[in-house]
C-alpha cells in the first residue's frame, strides 16, 4: 500500500519533467536497444549456420587427410576410389559412401559462362548429402565407371546459363571439356551473400581426368543412425591407419562441427552484447545523476514527508521505485525499438537473419530495471538519510 | 481549560548546540517547560533567540544535546530516527509559514498524506482528509492544486493536514506570516476553534499582536527563557 502511494509519487515526478525524464531514459533506451538487436543477429547466425550444417544431411560422418584444427594447413590427400569402397566395407555401409574432388571452372553454354563450383562426386552423393535432383535424374556408378561427361547443375547456374530454356540434354563446356546436362538441382538458397546454387556435379572419374587428378579430396560417410555416426568415425579412421601408417586422417560428425561453430557464434555473441551492454551501464550513471538533481531540487518535500512521519525507508522507497520506473520504462521502450529493429533488419536487409529469442527482450527489462535499482540507491540513500530540519529550512 | 493528565510536551533543561564552520553554537542553553493538553502557548522571540531551535525540538524533529525532552511522555533521547518520525506522524501535527503544500497535488491527498506513513487505505485516507478540511472550511475546494488556492486557503488545507491525524498538539510556526492581515486572523481564528476542541495549540512567532491571543507567552532570548 505505501509501495502503491510511491509509485503514484513516482509517476507523478516523471510526468512533470516529461522531456528530462525522456532524456534520461535515452542512454537506457539505446543500450537496450542494441543489446535486443546484437543479441537477434548473433541467434539469427547461428540457426542460420545450424541449418546449413544439418542440411548437409543427416548421420554425416566427414572423413579428411590430416588434422583438423583452425590454422594447420590443408595436407595432400592420399586418398582414392578404392580407399572409399574399403572403408565403405569396414563401416558396414558399402556403397553409402561419397567422395568429393573440387576445383572451380569456367562453365559455358553458347555465347554464355559463369565461374562454378565443380564436384567431383559418385552416385552415393543425394543419399549421403540430402541433395535432391528436382529435375532429370543424378549419374550411377556405371556413369562414374566408364567416365561418363553428364553434368548436374546448381539452379542459380542454371538461371545464369540458359535464361529459362530447358537444360536437360544440353551441352555445355566445363573446363574446356564438354558434358551433357541430365539433371538440374533443387534450390538450396543462399547464407551470408554465399550462393550454395552455383555449383556442378559430375562423376568423380570425369572431374580427375578433367583436374588431373588421380585422388579424392575427402569421404562422406552415412552412418546407419545418429548414436553410430561415433562408431562409424572410429572404424573408418582404423580402416584408413591400416592403409595408410604415416598418414594422419580426421573425422568429424555434425555434432562437432555444429558444437564448434556453435561455440564461436555464442561467444561473438556475447561480446556483441557485451558492448552493447556498456551503454546501458553509461545510461545508469545519467540515471543516478539526474536523480540526484531531483533529489536536490525536492529537498522541501522530503524535508515535509519526514516531519509528517516519513521514516527513512519510506523516502528511499519513493526514490528508488523512481529510478526503477525511469530505467524500466527506457528498457521498455528500447525493447520496442530493438525488436522493431531486428524485424526491420530481417525484412529490409535479407543477407542478416536476426531472430528474436524470448529470453532476450526478458533479460533487457530484467538488466534496465536492475540498472535503476543499482544508480538510484546512492541519490535514494541521500534523500533517505535527510535531516528534515535542514530540509525544511531550505528555499 | 487545561486538560488533566501527562503534559503533551515537556522540556528539562533542555540545551542545544551545533557546530557552525568549526565552532560550536550554543542555540539553547538550558531550557525548561511543560506544554499542557489543551494549551495555547506562544513562543516569542527576536531572530537568532533559539525560538527556531525550539520548536524542532518541542517538534520532536531534533534532539536536545542535553537536557530531557518528553513528547507525549516519551524520551526522545530513547527514540531511533524512524521511531522519532512516529512519534510526530502520531502526536504533532506542522503548520509552516510557507504553508509546505506539495505542488500538482490535490487538496485532499496533500491532507492525506500523513496518513500514508501511518499504513492506512486509500479510501480511508480521502475519506478523513474530507473530513478535516471541512473543519477548517475547505470541503469546496478537495480537488484544487495549491497554485489555484488562495494563500488563505492553502493555510487552511496546510491546517487540514495538521489535523488529520489528531494530534495533540498544532505546533504552528509563524503561520500568519505569509498573509494579509484579516487572512491572517481567519487563520488565527480557526487554531482558536481547533484549539477549544482540546488540541493544545504552540504559536512561534515574532509577532506580539498574534503572541498575545495566546492564552501565556513563553519569551525567548539568547537561547533562555525569560
Amino acid at each position: 500500500m505505501r509501495l502503491a502511494e510511491a509509485w503514484r509519487v513516482a509517476v507523478t515526478a516523471l510526468r512533470a519533467n516529461r522531456l528530462r525524464s525522456l532524456l534520461t531514459m535515452l542512454g537506457v533506451i539505446i543500450g537496450v536497444a542494441s543489446v535486443v538487436v546484437l543479441i537477434a543477429i548473433g541467434t539469427g547466425a547461428q540457426r542460420e549456420v545450424e541449418a546449413q550444417v544439418e542440411g548437409l544431411g543427416s548421420n554425416l560422418v566427414l572423413v579428411v587427410p590430416g588434422q583438423l584444427e583452425l590454422g594447420s594447413a590443408p595436407s595432400r590427400s592420399p586418398l582414392d576410389l578404392d580407399d572409399a569402397e574399403d572403408v565403405g566395407r569396414a563401416v558396414g555401409q558399402p556403397g553409402r559412401v561419397a567422395v568429393t574432388l573440387a576445383g572451380g571452372e569456367t562453365v559455358r553454354f553458347g555465347a554464355r559462362s559463369s565461374f562454378a563450383t565443380v564436384n567431383g562426386t559418385n552416385a552415393a552423393v543425394p543419399d549421403v548429402f540430402s541433395r535432391a535432383v528436382a529435375r532429370g535424374e543424378y549419374f550411377r556408378d556405371s556413369d562414374v565407371d566408364t567416365r561418363r561427361r553428364v553434368a548436374v547443375l546448381g539452379s542459380s547456374l542454371v538461371r545464369d546459363l540458359f535464361d529459362g530454356a530447358d537444360p536437360l540434354g544440353r551441352q555445355v563446356t566445363i573446363g574446356g571439356v564438354r558434358f551433357r546436362v541430365i539433371g538440374v538441382f533443387e534450390e538450396v538458397g543462399s547464407a551470408f551473400g554465399v550462393d550454395s546454387d552455383r555449383d556442378v556435379h559430375i562423376p568423380v572419374t570425369a572431374a580427375q581426368r578433367l583436374f588431373s587428378d588421380d585422388r579424392v579430396d575427402a569421404l562422406a560417410i552415412k552412418a546407419p543412425t545418429a548414436d553410430s555416426t561415433g562408431r562409424v568415425s572410429d572404424e573408418a579412421l582404423a580402416a584408413l591407419a591400416d592403409a595408410y601408417p604415416d598418414q594422419e586422417f580426421s573425422a568429424v560428425t555434425q555434432d562437432q562441427i555444429l558444437g564448434t561453430l556453435g561455440r564461436i557464434l555464442g561467444l561473438l555473441t556475447s561480446v556483441l552484447a557485451a558492448i552493447a551492454a556498456i551503454s546501458l551501464v553509461v545510461g545508469g550513471v545519467g540515471v543516478s545523476n539526474i536523480m540526484l538533481v531531483s533529489v536536490r531540487e525536492r529537498t522541501r518535500e522530503i524535508g515535509l514527508r519526514k516531519a509528517v512521519g516519513a521514516r527513512q525507508r519510506d523516502v528511499l522507497l519513493q526514490f528508488l521505485l523512481e529510478a526503477v520506473l525511469l530505467t524500466s520504462l527506457g528498457g521498455v521502450i528500447g525493447i520496442a525499438l530493438g525488436v522493431g529493429g531486428s524485424l526491420a533488419l530481417t525484412t529490409v536487409v535479407d543477407q542478416v537473419p536476426a531472430v528474436i529469442t524470448w529470453w532476450s527482450p526478458a533479460l533487457a527489462f530484467g538488466v534496465s530495471a536492475a540498472v535503476g535499482l543499482f544508480f538510484g540507491v546512492v541519490p535514494a540513500r541521500r534523500a533517505g538519510r535527510l535531516d528534515p530540519v535542514v530540509a525544511l529550512r531550505q528555499e | 481549560m487545561t486538560a488533566a493528565g501527562p503534559p503533551a510536551l515537556e522540556a528539562v533543561d533542555v540545551t542545544r548546540s551545533y557546530p557552525l564552520d568549526g565552532v560550536e553554537v550554543q542555540a539553547l542553553r538550558g531550557v525548561s517547560l511543560t506544554i499542557a493538553q489543551g494549551d495555547y502557548v506562544a513562543v516569542v522571540g527576536p531572530s537568532g533567540s533559539g525560538k527556531s531551535t525550539l520548536m524542532h525540538l518541542l517538534g520532536a524533529l531534533d534532539k536536545p544535546t542535553s537536557g530531557v525532552l518528553r513528547v507525549a511522555g516519551r524520551d526522545v533521547a530513547e527514540l531511533g530516527d524512524d521511531e522519532l518520525a512516529q512519534v510526530r506522524n502520531a502526536t504533532i501535527g506542522f503548520v509552516f509559514q510557507a504553508f509546505q503544500l506539495l505542488a500538482r497535488t490535490s487538496a485532499v491527498d496533500n491532507v492525506g498524506m500523513p496518513l500514508v506513513y501511518r499504513g492506512v487505505r486509500r479510501s480511508e485516507r480521502r475519506a478523513r482528509a474530507k473530513a478535516a478540511l471541512e473543519r477548517v472550511g475547505m470541503a469546496h475546494r478537495l480537488d484544487h492544486t495549491p497554485n489555484q488556492l488562495s494563500g488563505g486557503e492553502q493555510q487552511r488545507v496546510a491546517i487540514a493536514r495538521a489535523l488529520v491525524g489528531d494530534p495533540e498538539v498544532l505546533l504552528a510556526d509563524e503561520p500568519t506570516g505569509n498573509l494579509d492581515t484579516k487572512t491572517g486572523d481567519d487563520v488565527m481564528a480557526l487554531l482558536e476553534d481547533l484549539n477549544a476542541t482540546g488540541v493544545a495549540v504552540v504559536l512561534v512567532t515574532h509577532d506580539l499582536e498574534v503572541a498575545a491571543r495566546a492564552r501565556r507567552q513563553i519569551r525567548v532570548r539568547d537561547g533562555l527563557l525569560e
